[in-house]
Parts: structure tokens; sequence; C-alpha cells
């Protein structure tokens, strides 16, 4: 098992018409199942041609219609971007995986509410992972992302990481280790996203095939520390937990009112702090994620 | 992205909230014309830097004369205005703001801002206006009024009203001061601001109520659709390093310390500046070349790095995935010798074609010393620059 998605996922990629979203789609073709899973593509202006061999719709509902595609990934440029999302929303996908980098915060309050309205209107939950995230990725089953594959190696640790690079950072000490990954996600760097630290953290803690996580957070907002505390009363399995920043300018990445509203407990330090009391093994040494993990399961 | 003061209060007029009559000006004689123009016996003579605490350190004072609106505009046109948030050396003022002056009855506070927990705008009001708002949170936190505006709905009356009662406004201004928040809230919507900040708001002698101050921060992802907010941007209130750096699409902020550091994605970046002060030394600046660095991108960063003289040795810390190993170390070679690198350079490659890459470190024939670890790496440079 793993969380989320695996070789059966079947994926629509909305924005596989730009150069974007037709290089990484063709790398997660690549990918173990990869061939099988990306099933369609959506632009009203191009429906019924093919790109990657992939059949391209009219929009994501018809896309869905044609296909039992369940998720989708999103590369639409960012005046798009939160559009596209609704429209997946709208079609009731169970997964809307959004890479797009530098999305206007408005538009990620507006449909992220617009979310929550639907769902409390009785309408299907639709998750969201992102945006300006890597995706998603069960080794050797499927890759929905930008991430580089061939780091990955099947095993059963889960790794979540607000950050690409930091993901793959973690993700290559696992493999590295003799150890593998039984889904890796990257949630986003953007103050207002989806899928959280702490939905992630419940997804593994459920997941029969996940034995142990690396919770990598960073400075700022309160969802790591939230994450922390559900963890310590619900967590069945040990975690390992870095947060950087520890020598990030906290004025540089926001307004001073913006630490005022989270009750300054959105530092490094302080998250670190909180993570340790929840009893997970936290490091300040980013190199050492792997081996600390692995003398967790001895 | 910020704006001054002059320019928040040019906003808030523009969608109705009540502010000051002034004016910008740019020389003393320019200063004393505006305030001739605005007439009256008052007139406050602001500094306008991209910086909070401008009265503290001495860049805004009231004059009772136009001899004195001389005489203040000199003395603050041209200083180096320091603040708690400037730094010790302080900012240099360029422009002036000279408004008429007002009746203070009461100062009030109040801004919006997302909230990232809540996925709201939070509208936040206090009775403890005109002082630093981060001392009241800590000292008084119960005399912050916050309520959570969903975007679908916007600031409800109820809402309003709980913000005018929350802060004690006198039951005559208090419409006033309900106006005054929707609008602040329909402004920091449609400008696309990530803060909106009026401290202080005050209360007149007549009861009427008036923005003394106005502080926005824009959404930098959403300037796209605002050219009448770049328009506003000063070049001059911002560090030369990062203007140069954002040209190249290079993230780039200077910090104290001695070694410059070059890393692909902002958590890695963060990553490697936490190791470099865990093994002992601090980094000199924060560099996130993105996703698709190529050989010019990795010159430009290391011209940048180098301009600062604190600058004793370089951390390059690259994990490939699209962007391959291979690539960054053909940059990384162009760059040292384009730039005449005479710091010690220490090279980190993990992931695609990460062996090709040491490869030609390798056969550059610089002294480029090798890790495989970011914990290594930092261990190699802070020993290369004692």
């Amino acid at each position: 098992m793993s969380i989320f998605i695996n070789k059966d996922t079947k994926v629509i990629t909305q924005g596989l018409t730009g150069k974007t979203g037709q290089f990484h789609t063709e790398k997660c073709q690549e990918y173990a199942n990869g061939k099988n899973c990306f099933v369609a593509g959506v632009n009203p202006k191009k429906a019924g041609e093919r790109v990657l061999d992939i059949p391209i719709f009219a929009s994501v509902k018809e896309a869905k219609a044609q296909t039992g595609a369940s998720v989708s990934v999103i590369y639409v440029p960012p005046a798009g971007a939160a559009d596209a999302i609704w429209e997946a929303c709208e079609a009731d996908l169970d997964l809307v995986i959004c890479i797009t980098e530098g999305i206007p915060v408005r538009d990620m309050l507006v449909v992220r509410n617009k979310m929550k309205a639907r769902e409390a209107a009785g309408g299907k939950k639709t998750l969201l992972l992102g945006p300006n995230c890597p995706g998603l990725i069960t080794p050797d089953e499927i890759k929905i992302g930008i991430m580089p594959g061939h780091i990955h190696r099947k095993g059963r640790i889960g790794v979540v990481s607000r950050s690409g690079t930091l993901t793959y950072e973690a993700v290559a000490q696992v493999t590295e280790i003799g150890m593998g990954q039984s889904s890796a996600v990257g949630i986003g760097g953007d103050p207002i996203n989806g899928l959280k630290h702490i939905d992630i953290m419940r997804a593994f803690n459920d997941d029969p095939d996940t034995d142990a996580v690396i919770m990598i957070g960073e400075i700022g907002g309160p969802d790591e520390a939230e994450a922390a505390v559900w963890c310590k009363a619900n967590m069945k399995k040990p975690i390992v937990g870095f947060i950087a920043g520890v020598t990030a300018p906290s004025g540089k990445r926001m307004g001073h009112a913006g630490a005022l509203i989270s009750g300054g407990a959105d530092t490094a330090d302080a998250k670190l702090a909180i993570m340790e009391e929840c009893g997970f093994t936290v490091t300040r040494n980013p190199s050492e994620m792997g081996k600390l993990l692995k003398g967790l399961l001895k | 992205m910020k704006i001054h003061e002059y320019q928040g209060k040019e906003i808030l007029k523009k969608f109705g909230v009540t502010v000051p009559r002034g004016k910008p000006a740019l020389s003393v004689e320019e200063a004393v014309k505006v305030a001739e123009e605005l007439g009256g016996r008052v007139w406050v003579v602001k500094a306008q830097i991209h910086a909070g605490g401008r009265g503290k350190g001495g860049g805004v004072k009231v004059a009772k004369s136009l001899d004195e609106v001389g005489i203040y505009a000199k003395a603050i046109l041209g200083m180096q205005l320091k603040t708690h948030q400037t730094g010790p050396e302080g900012q240099k003022v360029r422009r002036l703001l000279i408004e008429e002056g007002a009746d203070i009855k009461h100062e009030y506070y109040c801004a919006a801002l997302t909230d990232r927990a809540t996925q709201n705008v939070a509208m936040m009001a206090s009775s403890e206006g005109g002082m630093d708002i981060e001392e009241v949170a800590k000292k008084t936190p119960e005399k912050i009024i916050k309520v959570f505006v969903d975007p679908l709905v916007g600031l409800t009356d109820a809402q309003a009203n709980q913000l005018a009662a929350g802060i004690g406004v006198p039951a005559g201004s208090v419409a006033q001061a309900v106006d005054t928040f929707k609008k602040l809230y329909t402004c920091y919507m449609e400008t696309d601001a990530s803060l909106a900040e009026i401290n202080p708001l005050i209360l007149e002698g007549n009861g009427n109520i008036k923005a003394l101050d106005a502080k926005f921060n824009f959404d930098s992802n959403a300037l796209y659709r605002h050219p009448e907010i770049v328009a506003y941007r000063d070049l001059d209130e911002e560090d030369a390093d990062e203007i140069e750096a954002s040209k190249h699409d290079l993230a780039y902020i200077s910090l104290d310390g001695n070694i410059g550091c070059l890393v692909n994605g902002a958590g890695l970046a963060m990553a490697t500046m936490d190791t470099i002060k865990l093994f002992g030394a601090e980094p000199a600046n924060f560099l996130d070349v993105g996703g698709g660095a190529t050989t010019e991108k990795v010159t430009e960063a290391f011209k940048i790095m180098l301009k600062n003289p604190k600058v004793k040795g370089i951390l390059v810390n690259i994990f490939g995935g699209i962007m391959k190993c291979d690539t960054i170390a053909e940059g990384v070679v162009a760059a040292a010798r384009e730039t005449h690198l005479s710091v010690p350079l220490v090279v980190r490659m993990k992931g695609t074609n990460d062996e090709l890459g040491k490869q030609i470190l390798k056969d550059s024939g610089l002294p480029i010393i090798s890790a495989d670890s970011m914990a290594e790496a930092a261990t190699k440079i802070v020993a290369a620059v004692k």
C-alpha cells in the first residue's frame, strides 16, 4: 500500500499542452507504471488531439467521464491555476496536485474557501496537494510531479516536506542507508495550500505499509506545531523531524504582523522544541535524518 | 513589495478612507511650498523610508511655522534614519511627506492580513495605537481584537461592529470606524496586499476617524495585474545586490556571516545555511538559483556573492533533479574562472549525473573541494576559511 496514489491511479494532466506540462508528463510516463496511469490532458481549444499519445479533452469533467481518472496534476501558468483547481473540484476528483509556482495568494484564498463551502454544502471533498509543490510519488508504482524518480526506492518510510529539493535530500538519505519509501510527499511552500503536515501524518499513520516517517518543516506558520500535537496523541509510528530556517532572517520572509497572528510559535527553534516535546526525534543537522531514522527502527 | 507611507495614503484615499491632506516633497523648497499650499498653522514633516519606527528615530517633526517646516525638512532630508527596522547603518531619507496637523483625541490600531491557519483574512484592531503592535501583543494581548473574514462573504457589519466596540470607539464615531474597516478590507483584497496596516488610526476632537499612517506590503505573485502598484516601487529603498539578483531570476538575501552559499531550492538553501551555523560559521547570504540554473545564472550568482567583502569562502550545494549535476558543474567551473575565484570553494552535488559532475570539477584543475554530504561540505568550508 501507500498513501493517496498507487500503480492503478488514473491521472489527468491540466496543462499538458504547455511546455512544462509536457516535459514532466513524459518523465512521469517513463517512471514505473506511468504509461498506463497518465490517461488524459485538458485543453478546450485542442480537444480531440493527442500529446505524448495522451488524448486531450475539452474539460476535466469530460476527461474524467471518458477515462475514469480520479486524480489531476496541474501545470497551468499562475494566472489560470486557481481556476484549474476549481475545475478539478467541480468534476468531483479525489485529489488535485498543483505544481504551479507563483499563484497570487488572493486566488488561493478564494478557491480554498470555495472548496470548503462546497464540502460544507454536502459536495464531494476533493483533496488538494500544493500549490508550488514537487508532487507525490509511490516508488516503483507511480510518480505524479517533478521529482527525480531514480533517487527513490520502494520501502516502508514515509517522507513529507514543504520544499522540493529538501524532500529529495531526505529521500536520498533513506535510499542510501538501504531502506526505501512507501510514499514521498511535497506539500508546497505557499502560505495558503491544501493538504498540510497533519493530513499527511494521518495518512502515513493509517498506512499499514509505512513503518516510520521523516517530517520536514520550515519557519513560518502554525502547521508543523499542529501536526506535532496531533502526533503526540495519535501517531503509532516513530518520527524523525527537522525544521529548516534557524538562520533565516524572519523579517525577510514575513511581515511583522504575520508573525504576530500566529502567536510567535513559528520560528525554527520554537517548532523544534514543540516537536521534541511531542515525541519526535528531532535534529538540527539535516545530513543525519536517515541515520537517526535507522537508529529508531533497530 | 513595500511602498512609502504617502503612496499608501494615496491608495487608502482612492478606497474612500479619510487621510490628512498632504503631499510628498523631494527638497526643502518643495516642502515649504507644499506647506504653504496646504495652509493652516501646524504641519507634520515626515521622513519617507520603507521602515517603521520613524518617529522614535527623529524622522517625524511637528512644525508650527513655515520657517520650521523648512528647518525640519533640511534636517531630515539626507539624514541616515536609524530605526529598529533599518539595521544599525540606517536608511538615507530622500523623500518627505508634508501634511496638515491633526487634532488627536485617541490613537487606535487596525490592520488586514492573510491568516494561514484559518485561510481567511484576519482583521485586527486595538485601542493601543501609535505604538509598536508587537509590544502590545506581548504585554496586553487581550487588547488586540481579531475577526476572521471569509473572502467569499467579505467583512460583515457584525464583524466590523465587533472591532469598533472591542477597541472602545465612542458611540458617535462607530459608524465612521465601521466604514473605515470595511474600506480597508476592500482595499486589501482589491490591491492583492499581504499586509495593510493603519497605525495610528485616530479619533479627532470633532469625532472624525482618520488614517494617520499607512503601511502596505503586496503579494509579489500578484504584481503582474497591478501596474499601478509596481509604479510605486522605489529602488533606492531596496538592497542593490538583491535587485541585481532578481534581474537574473535568483532569490538572494544578504546576511552577516562570511560563508557564501549557492543552493537550488529555498528549503535546501535554508537547511544549508543552518548546517553552516551548526558547524561553527555563519552564512553570508541566502541564494536560491531555482530550478533552471544555466552557466550564466551560476556565474551571476558567484559575482553577486563575491561583491560582499565579508565572504571568505563559498559552499555550493546542489541536489540534481531535473537540473543535472554535470550542467551545474560546468557552470561552477566557468564561474570560478570568470570571477578569478580566490576564496576556498566547496561543492556538494547529489542526484542526477552527480558522478559526471564531480569528474568535471576534478578535471578543471581548479582547487575545488568536493564533499558528499551537507555536513561534510560545511565542515570542509568552515575549516578552509579558518
